[in-house]
């Protein structure tokens, strides 16, 4: 699994540090999305396909 | 629509919608037939739309009531606008509500509950939840958070309630608008000035200092978060309270449950109740499908999270109560760009006044029959306006 994330997209709302703090967190000055790891590994592919599914602004795209 | 017999339930007619025309046309207060979308991916898909707009001053866009379309002729923010204005504005306040922030404020806020808790069990019974806790909890916090006094609260609770009243004439919403941003206004000069650790002192000093907004622009996005930060929240914990007191095993759960379920139980409740529950309103920018139905550009769209949220495709036996349910991807904060900002510190509130009320108050019960209780139907959000209890 291969996770990208849309900066520009990102409206801040956290849902996907709440569903997968491993793989997303929030920068610092603005909330908005900061990938922590491209690759996760399978154990959180769940977690990460409810991230992607809950964002509420479609900004993470997840290939493979 | 008005609530059924099930006080927790979405209207009966919007149900029967759900279940016979799911996308349909409503007619509203002022005659006009916007379109009305009660499924769950509809509902998802139309508030991820980029060509579905929130414009409030568009033709066609379907307003709530007399009174709120009024003021938002008065005061933008930037629920009421599109990318990128939206995002400019949005983006000026996502940091203060982000995750790891607002976990920063956890220990706070349960200071502030701890000591509202000890305040009522000192004071008579039976006592009235909303007044004595469900209010202030997040009154306290987002003023805190804003650097608006807490002693003013009785003057921005009552034109709060003016502004969240569905039967309000025009002139007592823009009369009540007035006075809040009047008030906020005066409070961000003052900040320009003498600036302390908050959102309004930020916003002066980065904004209105700079011209990059007006003070008046600054007073709108605050009243926003003033009225958004407690009207939801507070009516969240007391009707979350009074839904968890009629589902017992339920409320034990919650109760006895660890941080997880805690934070779970949030959720079911957040999807179950729905609080927002007028429809997040639309207007088409372009002609477009949803669900196979063509709709016209500058048609008014309302998206009915409340029902949207019991639809069993998404949720099994969605009018059960279930704590232990998976129910994260509910609409009760809406979907879209527009999702609502606070819900990381709406979060962290439920989760610390729903756990440490029933914990420290395990007899905490009704002191009237539920038929005595007085929900919100005249309110565009949800809740009850008091709620008696003993212990």
């Amino acid at each position: 699994m291969k996770v990208v994330v849309d900066q520009a997209r990102c409206v801040g709302a956290g849902q996907c540090v709440l569903v997968a703090p491993e793989v997303f967190d929030q920068r610092e000055e603005d909330g908005i999305v900061v990938l922590l790891d491209e690759n996760p590994p399978a154990d959180l592919h769940e977690q990460v396909r409810e991230a992607a599914q809950v964002c509420p602004a479609l900004a993470i795209e997840l290939e493979g | 629509m008005a609530r059924g017999r099930c006080p927790f339930d979405p209207a009966p007619e919007l149900s029967r919608r759900l279940r016979e025309e799911p996308v349909s046309r409503v007619q509203i207060w002022d005659g006009s037939e916007p379109w009305l979308f009660t499924r769950y991916d509809d509902v998802r898909a139309v508030l991820a739309d980029p060509r579905v707009s929130s414009d409030s001053q568009k033709d066609g866009y379907p307003q709530q009531s007399p009174g709120i379309k009024a003021r938002r002729t008065r005061a933008r923010s930037f629920i009421s606008m599109d990318d990128p204005d939206h995002a400019a504005q949005r983006r000026l306040l996502t940091g203060d509500f982000m995750v790891k922030k607002v976990e920063r404020l956890r220990p706070r806020i349960q200071k502030i509950v701890d000591d509202l808790i000890d305040e009522m069990l000192a004071g008579p019974k039976p006592a009235d939840l909303v007044q004595a806790f469900a209010l202030p909890v997040p009154s306290l916090v987002i003023c805190e958070l804003l650097g608006v006094p807490y002693a003013d609260r009785a003057f921005f609770h009552r034109v709060s309630k003016v502004l969240v009243a569905k039967d309000a004439t025009p002139e007592q919403s823009l009369t009540a608008l007035e006075e809040l941003l009047g008030y906020l206004g005066e409070l961000v000069e003052k900040k320009l000035t003498d600036p302390g650790d908050d959102v309004l002192s930020r916003l002066a000093v980065e904004q209105v200092a700079t011209g990059g907004m007006t003070a008046d622009e600054v007073a709108s996005m605050g009243q926003l978060l003033l009225v958004a930060g407690h009207e939801t929240t507070a009516n969240m914990i007391a009707l979350g309270t009074t839904a968890l007191l009629q589902n017992p095993d339920q409320l034990a759960a919650v109760r006895d449950g660890d941080d997880k379920l805690v934070a779970n139980a949030v959720e079911e409740l957040l999807r179950y109740l729905t609080i927002v529950h007028t429809g997040r309103r639309r207007v088409a920018l372009e002609d477009l499908e949803v669900a196979g139905q063509h709709i016209r550009k500058g048609e008014g769209m309302i998206a009915a999270g409340e029902v949207a949220n019991r639809d069993e495709s998404r949720f099994p036996e969605p009018d059960k109560l279930d704590v232990t349910r998976k129910a994260r991807h509910h609409v009760a904060f809406g979907y879209g760009v527009h999702q609502c900002l606070g819900q990381p510190l709406a979060r962290v509130e439920l989760q610390v006044a729903y756990r440490t009320l029933y914990r420290r108050i395990p007899t905490l019960r009704l002191a009237v029959p539920l038929d005595e209780v007085k929900f919100k139907h005249d309110m565009v959000v949800y809740g009850v306006h008091e709620l008696p209890v003993t212990w």
